[in-house]
């Protein structure tokens, strides 16, 4: 009897063995099909040959990466300069994906913490109450917000009707509408991470730390922090990455100045004007900055921990 | 000069009414509807081991939690050294909590945790875990200074927790059932060594418990409390030996409740009926009159049999059974048309006091004052 119960065991280990492979199918199809596919696809086509109306010729070339870098005149046969115009673009995504995380997290962080400390029976709602906004379209979210902040929308009037400002501040076509439109956009991105870290959160630790003298800011500083450390930066780059590739709020928001590398990339796939291998290039770029950014942090996260530990 | 003999004229009045570390005056604490403290007063004597002590939910993490500031007093008020601190945040309460849990900070090593009490006072960083070193050095763990509290096994992390309250060296430390995670034999040596260090450091040590033997071991006084209300307060001999009412006398111990009925009081002695025709000689107490039917209370251990009635009270029982528990053995007697008893001999005094066959018929016997009225 225990023999064959034994036996009957590994029997049922080899059918999971068959099955953990089926059943896993379905997610390496979509990874690879989403995922892997798309991505390698924009890398071939980065090193194609630009064809004017749209599309690629099959024909290896640097064009792409060369025009990002560097400029050679109108003709191309001056001396090879530096191309700054579209490291600008870069930069200023950069900057103004960084404010919005900033932004994010300064707005995102007291709300997480607001919802974590609620009975636990009403957190779900607040949760839920969070995501309501998000069931609009991205687009229609962005338009309606280009319309509340502008120059003769609600806000104004609102501000202008209580007296704290004259004449309509202008926020429609500024650095600060794009990292407004860039925040409201990724915002829940930043609260659950967060949410879902200070709920874990032990709070009888806060309480020993009062005990032990102690004040707020400190306890949050050296013990709460710290203890949901992870979730904040879950959070920032879950808001970050997006952000420093998104196209809707720049050019809605943001005007042709505040120009951002996604509006780049959209540009180059729209219409018959287009640069398939020029937008496929900068997409990796893209891609190798973010990934240089997510490496270094996990070098700084793993050497902090060695330090601690 | 004039200062000092102010403080000689201070401490010698204080030496007449002794010095009260924490007085808690009618403080009551409500959860909405639900009242969890009704009304307790006590005071805890500056330099003293006091032990709240009562069944799970009667109160007393609530009670320790608004000493420390984490909980607010919904009536009355709490004393520290005379001094009202309702409106002290926990952060400037001179009193430190050893938590139920431990509540070490993971992310510190364990020297980190023990510095934290002294850099919030002040101290700058070097001094602070200098300092801290020497408080592990005091609960012998100075080898695991560098770990994480996940390191550590439960009894190491709970000094740790110990030395963190400490090391700060507050005027009261708070200690919530600190040892209910251990295993037996850690848990009596850790008594000790709690009893040790409150008598060395001289700080007052208010210790949350549910078991009532180490109530009696450790404290020099004990709040017995239940659903709320304090029953008693007194010391452990106190406590044991003379139980106010059913609850305590119930809780402390093992004893014989006996229900009966009290026939007459004379000269501080009262007769009080068993039933079965049986009669038992105590003293009297003062709330409990003639006509009144009450509890009495023996404990197994007062009572001695033998084969003739010996002086004293004696009563006349059958053996029903022997139960033997290690250092003692376990008797249970049934009284002729009467209640059982349980009588305790300890094996070191077989020589004598006698252990009878089950089925035979002998005497129970106990001194006047070993049986004690209870208010109920
Ligand atoms: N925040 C709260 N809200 C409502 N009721 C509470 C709250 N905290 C405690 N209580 C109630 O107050 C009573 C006393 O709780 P307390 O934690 O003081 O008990 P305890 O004596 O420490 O018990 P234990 O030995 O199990 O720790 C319990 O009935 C508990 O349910
Ligand atoms: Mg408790």
């Amino acid at each position: 009897m225990a023999a064959g119960a034994a036996s009957g065991g590994s029997a049922v280990t080899d059918t999971y063995k068959d099955a953990r492979t089926w059943l896993l199918l379905p997610a390496w199809l979509t990874l690879t099909i989403l995922v892997a596919a798309p991505v390698f696809m924009m890398l071939i086509y980065s090193f194609l040959t630009k064809e004017f109306r749209g599309g690629v010729i099959w024909e290896f070339s640097l064009a792409a990466y060369d025009q990002f870098f560097f400029d050679r005149g109108l003709f191309g046969d001056d001396p090879a300069k530096i191309e700054w115009t579209y490291i600008l673009i870069f930069w200023r995504s950069i900057w103004q994906a960084g404010a919005a995380t900033i932004l994010s997290l300064v707005i995102g962080f007291p709300t997480a913490y607001f919802i974590a400390t609620r009975p636990e029976k009403s957190r779900p709602l607040w949760v839920f109450l969070i995501t309501i906004p998000y069931w609009v379209n991205l687009l229609i979210r962005t338009v309606s917000m280009k319309f509340l902040l502008r120059d003769q929308g609600p806000l104004n009037d609102f501000l202008i009707n209580i007296g704290l400002i004259d004449s309509p501040i202008h926020i429609v076509n500024t650095n600060f509408a794009v990292q407004l439109g860039l925040f409201y956009s990724y915002l829940p991105f930043m609260v659950l991470p967060i949410y879902a870290a200070v709920e874990r959160y032990n709070f009888s630790l806060s309480e020993a730390a009062a005990d032990l003298y102690a004040t707020k800011a400190t306890t949050l500083r050296r013990i709460l922090l710290p203890a949901v450390k992870p979730g904040v930066i879950a959070g920032c780059i879950l808001v970050f990455v997006p952000s420093m590739g998104s196209f809707l709020a720049p050019d809605l928001l943001g005007g042709a100045k505040n120009f951002m590398i996604g509006s780049l990339i959209e540009e180059q796939f729209k219409g018959n004007a287009g640069n398939w291998p020029f937008g496929a290039a900068a997409s990796m770029i893209l891609m190798s900055m973010v990934l240089v950014l997510l490496m270094f942090y996990a070098r700084q996260q793993a050497k902090s921990e060695k330090a601690e530990g | 000069m004039v200062e000092e003999t102010s403080a000689t004229g201070w401490e010698t009045q204080l030496s007449k009414n002794e010095q009260i570390a924490i007085d808690v005056r009618d403080a009551v604490k409500r959860y909405g509807d639900f009242t969890a403290l009704k009304t307790i007063s006590l005071s805890i004597k500056d330099n003293e081991f006091f032990t709240l002590l009562g069944p799970s939910g009667c109160g007393k993490t609530t009670l320790l939690r608004m000493i420390a500031g984490f909980e607010d007093v919904t009536e009355g008020g709490i004393f520290l050294y005379g001094d009202e601190i309702e409106n002290l945040p926990p952060y400037q309460r001179p009193v430190n909590t050893v938590f139920q849990n431990y509540a070490l900070f993971p992310h510190m090593t364990i020297l980190d945790n023990v510095a934290f009490g002294l850099e919030m006072r002040g101290a700058n960083k070097s001094d602070a875990r200098k300092k801290a070193g020497e408080m592990l050095e005091l609960v012998q763990l100075s080898q695991f200074s560098a770990r994480k509290p996940s390191q550590l096994s439960g009894g190491q992390q709970q000094r740790v927790a110990l030395a963190r309250a400490l090391a700060p060296q507050p005027k009261v430390l708070l200690l919530d059932e600190p040892l209910s995670a251990l295993d037996l034999k850690l848990r009596k040596a850790m008594q000790l060594e709690l009893k040790h260090l409150q008598r060395e450091t001289g700080i007052t040590f208010i210790f949350v418990t549910h078991d009532q033997e180490e109530a009696l071991t450790m404290s020099d006084r004990i709040a017995v409390m239940s659903a709320g209300e304090l029953q008693q307060l007194g010391s452990p001999n106190d406590i044991y030996e003379r139980p106010r009412n059913m609850f305590v006398a119930d809780f402390i111990g093992e004893t014989n409740l006996l229900e009966v009925s009290v026939d007459k009081v004379e000269n501080g002695r009262a007769i009080c009926h068993l039933g079965g025709g049986h009669e038992l000689t105590c003293n009297a107490v003062d709330e409990v009159g003639v006509g009144s039917k009450v509890h009495l209370s023996i404990r197994p251990e007062r009572l001695f049999m033998s084969e003739e009635p010996a002086e004293g009270e004696s009563l006349k029982a059958k053996v029903r059974e022997n139960i033997f528990v290690g250092t003692d053995i376990t008797t249970i007697l049934d009284l002729a048309d009467g209640p059982e008893f349980i009588v305790r001999t300890s094996n070191s005094d077989r020589g004598n006091k006698r252990i009878f066959e089950p089925g035979t018929d002998m005497y129970v016997n106990m001194e006047v004052g070993a049986a004690r009225l209870l208010v109920d």
